[in-house]
């Protein structure tokens, strides 16, 4: 009886991660038929753009200025033990750009951004705005999801750029006024230490973590059901749902990119 | 003319609506009466294509709307407004976008006649001067109102109304009565009421259809909806705590 109700409890778990994969397939199919079969409104994706990207930029600084130098830090700690304080730079550019500053800001934005996206839609639907939109003939998917998934997807390799840059500012503060690593070395060891596809694969896999996020965030939106309880539950569940898949996603793609830019 | 036929919808195994059959003609206001969560919304959002029903058909002017497409459904929805129990005016818009919205999303207006719309839309439901401020400063009686004049700018064939007057001051709530009358006799619009306000209903009624357990038990002018037999109709339209819908034990006759 008990190994029965076990197996039930795993069944239903496996059935609702089908539902909400099933879900976000169609949903991420009808936003892509959308985005290319209706005229684009600038104005509400600029308006997303916005509030996903400028708004994004003082958090973003302030956390990629911490990591940046936190990890400089450990860095500089190995390094010292074995005298090789002058790679310091090399190490803080590649892991700051190929992996911490992507990952980082995915989920700083999947937190500030992807919340407030199941919120708003979420009280929407709720509030019966949702429905209204439909009696209006106005597609929800074209009007809520596709301006979202394009400001996400544009602003999020230009946050991670910004991200990458204010990271290694603050290593290069860590190394040459505490460390005293002149300036040039550092510069010069950050610069040939970066090749273009590392930049590449590290900006690249930002555009799919955006285009996560808001699918993510506004298929649990559409999905609030209990009013206001509900709204923070499906808030909730939009962000936990976002960090894994940005996680996988990440997991996929540094195993991709090894094997084709070895 | 608005036809429902043998209408059925379950969620999560439970009847809600059980062989709904309903006839509105063009440029009547049928008022549907029923206990709160007896399935009115539902019904109402089957009739704009907000829900497919499991069997059975809407028909508006000849065309089941279950069945179309929703590209199809949209060109329906055009001559169809919906006025929501919430209002439902979106937040982030000015009360003026709201009224708007449709030319706004569509086009088809040129942007001094649309102003000039939205001020006379607003003027019909009694407000002036109001077009950009936000619904989070209006009141519960002033987003009806903006709903209603939402419901009215594109002039459509057939108005649904939810609730229209739950959770508005009787003065508000009497106004909105007469505002849906004057409407109907103004626009001659086809309106199909939902309430369980029954000064509501009989103010603004031609005919009247009660909901109870998924069907229409009842349906008549308000006059023969006041001198029915019907026990549970009896007991619905006079308010009365005891009687046969809050009484388990007793199973509805069915009479009409």
């Amino acid at each position: 009886m008990m190994l029965r109700n076990k197996l039930s409890k795993i069944g239903a778990k496996v059935l609702a991660m089908l539902y909400f994969f099933g879900g976000l397939a169609i949903l991420s199919g009808r936003a892509v038929r959308w985005t290319f079969l209706a005229p684009l409104k600038r104005g509400r994706v600029l308006e997303q753009a916005r509030k996903a990207g400028v708004d994004s930029l003082p958090i973003v600084a302030l956390i990629s200025l911490f990591i940046g130098v936190i990890f400089t830090f450990q860095i500089a700690y190995l390094m010292q033990r074995l005298g090789s304080e002058m790679y310091i730079a090399t190490i803080v550019a590649l892991s700051l750009v190929r992996e911490l500053g992507p990952v980082i800001t995915a989920l700083i934005v999947a937190g500030r951004v992807g919340a407030a996206i199941t919120a708003e839609i979420g009280s929407m639907q709720v509030t019966e705005q949702i429905d209204a939109l439909q009696t209006l003939s106005v597609s929800p998917i074209r009007y809520l999801v596709v301006p979202r998934l394009i400001a996400l997807a544009l602003m999020l390799p230009l946050l991670t750029l910004y991200a990458d840059i204010i990271g290694i500012f603050g290593g290069y503060l860590i190394c040459v006024y505490k460390l005293g690593i002149s300036s040039t070395i550092y510069t010069k060891m950050t610069f040939d230490a970066l090749l273009f596809k590392d930049l590449f694969t590290g900006l690249g896999k930002t555009v799919v973590f955006g285009m996560v996020i808001a699918l993510v965030s506004c298929y649990e939106g559409f999905n609030v059901q209990g009013g206001s309880e509900g709204v923070g539950r499906a808030t909730m569940k939009a962000v936990v749902t976002s960090f894994i898949l940005i996680i996988a996603t990440d997991c996929f793609f540094t195993a991709l990119f090894y094997f084709i830019f070895p | 003319m608005i036809e429902i036929k043998k209408l059925h919808k379950s969620f999560g195994g439970r009847k809600v609506l059980d062989g709904v059959d309903l006839k509105i003609p063009e440029g009547r206001t049928l008022v549907i009466i029923g206990r709160s969560g007896c399935g009115k919304s539902v019904l109402l959002k089957h009739i704009i294509g907000l829900l497919k029903p499991d069997s059975g058909g809407v028909f508006v002017d000849g065309v089941d709307i279950s069945r179309l497409k929703e590209e199809e459904l949209e060109r329906v929805r055009r001559s169809i407004e919906m006025v929501f129990q919430s209002g439902a005016l979106f937040d982030s818009l000015t009360v003026g976008e709201n009224v708007g919205f449709r030319y706004l999303e569509h086009g088809g207006m040129e942007k001094n006649a649309l102003k000039e719309r939205v001020r006379e839309s607003l003027a019909l439901v009694g407000l002036y001067s109001i077009e950009e401020m936000l619904p989070s400063e209006l009141s519960g009686g002033m987003k009806k109102r903006v709903a209603v004049a939402r419901a009215i700018c594109t002039g459509p064939r057939i108005i649904l109304y939810d609730e229209p007057t739950t959770g508005v001051d009787p003065i508000t709530a009497d106004s909105i009565n007469r505002l849906m009358r004057s409407l109907h006799d103004k626009l001659k619009v086809t309106s199909i009421v939902v309430t369980h306000d029954m000064k509501s209903a009989y103010s603004v009624a031609d005919r009247i259809a009660m909901l109870y357990e998924g069907r229409i038990i009842a349906e008549g002018t308000p006059a023969e909806i006041q001198h029915s037999a019907d026990p549970v109709v009896q007991q619905f339209i006079n308010g009365l705590s005891t009687g046969p819908i809050t009484d388990t034990s007793s199973v509805h006759s069915g009479a009409k």
